[in-house]
């Protein structure tokens, strides 16, 4: 298959994608149901035309074939299979197409689901995905052909950075997108709603599964990349606050508030039009993350591949859709009725409170991030905000939301009762200071105010692990009979308490690393030995050795503790031969939820070596504890209410749901 | 003048707003004030630019044959140039993978005499890619044709 067969698919499915989304709009706003109609057709042929592209592009990459320039920029004759295939997304033009193939994945996914929703309702929303679908096809299409050709054809290639040879790496970006794509769900059901005037309460009961299962997948990619981050670039570090992170970082963020607003839309019927507004402003943001990581426009450790020429085209996209989403917001919203009421003191002011937060630590964040660019236009200075910027404003934010999160699910709706809550919660604050002071004795060393921090993040799990005694009732039947009752609570409830305890985790792994972490760098010699955590790290030899595409010097330590061998490490310094490019492999041994990181420096006189050794205590937990919140999201997910799947059940279903809510 | 239900609870959720804002407003100026660094160059430093600053970003090309790494320490001195100016920096520690002669970098510290003391260095991230801001800041301190030119070139197109 040629490459030319992939151009003009690309350029079939974005014909496809405007009949689907210009149709079906002035079908639904004429009352005409054969124009309506088309929006189904026409998601299919477009998502069969992008896959066929994407399938294209991934079978040049497998078969070297290195008269596309994309493939010979992004590969090599060494590299392995895996690495090729995910080598489609390394760079920009592809990663673009794998955006597109992963919205006609959701488009498609709707397409099937939304067959129950109202006709008028379902082609809006289907026809406002065509819309995006059309500016990023335009996009790929006009500025980035990942097609073009390369004549005359090289022997080989240039080979994929090599930063991105990288289990965390091949993983990273089809989640971190499926998150981003996925939130264009909500977003196409605002619109549609705002394009109607009105909103449905089915519009919440449809609306938030989906941003449910982006949500979890973004927090997966946020995962895949912090991890990549962590293990490859050998700094040791785990979040840098760096733009290309805070760009996955605000879309989780505003989509965190979503989840938990949508949850008071759905029971109470209030807080409809900060809703829909969060909706627009979730995925809002994620195509401003894609803006910030493709456009190169911001300085960044990561940005690979840059061309600011791109940037003035996805201005412009940007301003489109966020533009006129806002401008069709401000329009319609008032339209939109308000409901239910609630005291301060309620669930549905706990969640207002979480949603204040988190919108005013994304918008911290969107400051931090854009204000470095907006000084530079404005007055040609280049400036630089860095972690501690970001420590300060989002850390301070973040700490009532803490302490408030395991009081939040134990308010009544409507009007709770705080006191009651303070007494379900007592114990589970009570065992969380002693834990945390335990574990502060037990690693002896850090400030005295990471007490709190810890003792933070034992509250929220043990409230979320209290939250779900309380709901089985241990404290009032039986144990048996609350077993049965765990047994019967909703999943929607595991859910909440999966993701809270999470949530906690991941503060505990953060506290706990930041904190009592060490980190030592000397000259070290072969015999020589450092101290770390405990452990005894000997460095032994250097050796060299050689992989499929690169060569290296690994250097061997070996690990005690007290006498006793507790195994071996590598570490190596690796030189990437198309590139000529050096890389440092550390060498990461964990010890339950510890880790010993050690990465190696410029090599010395008489064979000694630069060793850096740190100790990270815990660290494991700040992405074990993010698994367990995705994990949360997709429990979720199952709860019969709000099943997406089981298309033979669903009739049954959907009456089973409706009539629950009325 | 008693105030009904809704409206009541429409007050509390602006004024819970509003005080959230200003919170962030006040963390959000007082953190920037303390945070923020300038990037500068080797020529822009000697013409006094960096006065005033503690701590500030200096970026350039490492001079070719200025690394000399103590032999009994992790310290490095080597040169940052760029087209008007050179300025001798000093770093403790692990330099980064891609950190060779020529290679453009940006060390964040501070003055201390006519020497720039480093706290961290960063070199760039492949061979294609050379930070924008750092290329403008350069083409800014020399106005230089020859170097605009050359960025022209190599800045749009990137292969």
């Amino acid at each position: 298959m040629t490459p030319e067969l992939g151009q003009l698919a690309l350029i079939l499915a974005m014909l496809l994608a405007l009949a689907q989304s210009i149709l079906p709009l002035v079908g639904a706003w004429r009352g005409n149901r054969a124009l309506m109609a088309v929006a189904r057709p026409a998601a299919a042929g477009q998502a069969v035309f992008v896959a066929m592209a994407f399938g294209i592009l991934a079978w040049a990459f497998l078969r070297f074939d290195f008269s596309v320039q994309y493939v010979a920029d992004n590969s090599n004759l060494a590299l392995p299979w895996y690495y090729r295939f995910a080598a489609v997304w390394g760079a920009h033009e592809g990663s673009l197409l794998l955006w597109i193939l992963i919205l006609n994945l959701w488009t498609m996914a709707l397409v099937t689901f939304s067959q129950k929703l109202p006709e008028v309702f379902a082609s809006r929303v289907i026809a406002v995905m065509g819309l995006i679908a059309v500016g990023f096809l335009a996009f790929i299409i006009f500025t980035s052909n990942p097609f073009g050709r390369l004549l005359p054809m090289p022997g080989d290639g240039a080979d994929l950075n090599p930063v991105l040879q990288d289990p965390g790496m091949t993983m990273h970006p089809p989640m971190l997108y499926m998150g981003y794509v996925g939130f264009s769900v909500a977003f196409a059901f605002s619109i549609a709603a705002l394009l109607g005037g009105e909103l449905e309460q089915a519009w919440v009961r449809w609306a938030r599964p989906w941003t449910n299962l982006a949500w979890a997948f973004l927090t997966c990619g946020i995962v895949a990349g912090s991890w990549w981050a962590y293990a490859e670039l050998g700094w040791g570090g785990w979040w840098f606050w760096d733009p290309v992170e805070n760009a996955s970082f605000m879309p989780w963020l505003a989509g965190t508030a979503l989840l938990h607003s949508a949850l008071v839309m759905e029971k109470r019927e209030a807080l409809k039009i900060w809703t829909v507004l969060l909706a627009i402003l979730a995925f809002s943001l994620s195509l401003l993350g894609t803006f910030l990581v493709r456009s190169g426009v911001l300085t960044s450790v990561h940005a690979f591949a840059t061309d600011p020429s791109r940037g003035i085209f996805i201005l412009g996209i940007l301003t489109i859709f966020i533009g006129g989403a806002f401008t069709l917001f401000a329009f319609r919203a008032p339209a939109l009725k308000s409901g239910g009421l609630f005291a301060p003191i309620s669930r549905e002011g706990a969640l207002v409170l979480n949603n204040l937060i988190l919108t005013v630590s994304a918008a911290t964040v969107l400051v931090g991030t854009l204000y470095p660019l907006l000084l530079e236009t404005l007055t040609g200075d280049k400036i630089s905000v860095g972690p501690p910027f970001f420590n300060l404003t989002f850390g301070l934010l973040m700490a009532p939301l803490l302490i408030a999160l395991p009081f939040g699910p134990m308010l009544a709706w409507k009007r709770g009762d705080l006191l009651g809550a303070f007494q379900r919660l007592y114990v589970a604050a009570g065992l969380a200071l002693v834990a945390a002071v335990i574990l502060f004795y037990v690693q002896h060393g850090g400030p005295v105010l990471a007490v709190f921090g810890l003792a933070a993040g034992f509250f929220i799990v043990f409230g979320a692990l209290a939250d779900l005694w309380y709901r089985a009732g241990f404290n009032k039947v039986s144990t048996s009979v609350a077993f049965q009752r765990l047994a019967g609570l909703p999943r929607s409830a595991f859910g909440t308490a999966l993701a809270h305890l999470g949530f906690g985790v991941t503060v505990l792994g953060i506290v706990a690393v930041t904190t009592f972490e060490t980190e030592t760098v000397t000259e070290m010699k072969p015999g020589m030995a450092v101290e770390a955590g405990g452990y005894t790290v000997t460095f032994d030899r250097m050796m060299a050795a050689k992989g499929p595409n690169f060569t290296e010097d690994r250097a061997h330590f070996t690990l005690s503790k007290g006498g006793v061998d507790m195994g071996e490490v590598w570490s190596s310094k690796r030189l990437y031969t198309a590139r000529r490019m050096p890389t440092t492999e550390a060498g990461i041994r964990s010890f339950g939820t510890s880790q010993l990181y050690v990465s190696l420096g410029d090599p010395m006189a008489e064979g000694g070596i630069v060793v850096r050794v740190w100790w990270k205590p815990f660290i494991l937990c700040i992405w074990i504890g993010a698994l367990v919140m995705m994990a949360g999201g997709f429990v979720s997910l199952s709860d019969r209410r709000l099943r997406v799947g089981a298309p033979t059940r669903r009739t049954k279903s959907v009456k089973v749901a409706l009539e629950a809510a009325e | 003048m008693p105030m009904n239900p809704t409206r009541k609870r429409r007050l509390t959720i602006v004024l819970a707003i509003l005080a959230a804002a200003a919170v962030a407003a006040v963390l959000v100026v007082l953190a920037l004030q303390n945070n923020m660094n300038y990037l500068l160059t080797p020529s822009q430093v000697q013409s006094g630019e960096a006065a005033g600053y503690k701590t500030f970003r200096l970026g350039g090309m490492v001079k070719a044959g200025s690394i000399q790494r103590s032999g009994d320490s992790l310290k490095v001195t080597f040169t940052v140039v760029d087209a008007g100016g050179a300025m001798p920096v000093e770093y403790t520690g692990i330099l980064p993978d891609l950190f060779r002669d020529n290679q453009s970098v940006i060390a964040t510290g501070h003055m201390d005499g006519a020497r720039f003391v480093a706290t961290e260095v960063l070199a760039k991230h492949d061979e294609t890619y050379m930070p924008k801001e750092l290329k403008d800041a350069m083409a800014k301190a020399h106005e230089g044709k020859q170097v605009k030119e050359a960025e022209n070139e190599s800045g749009m197109e990137n292969r």
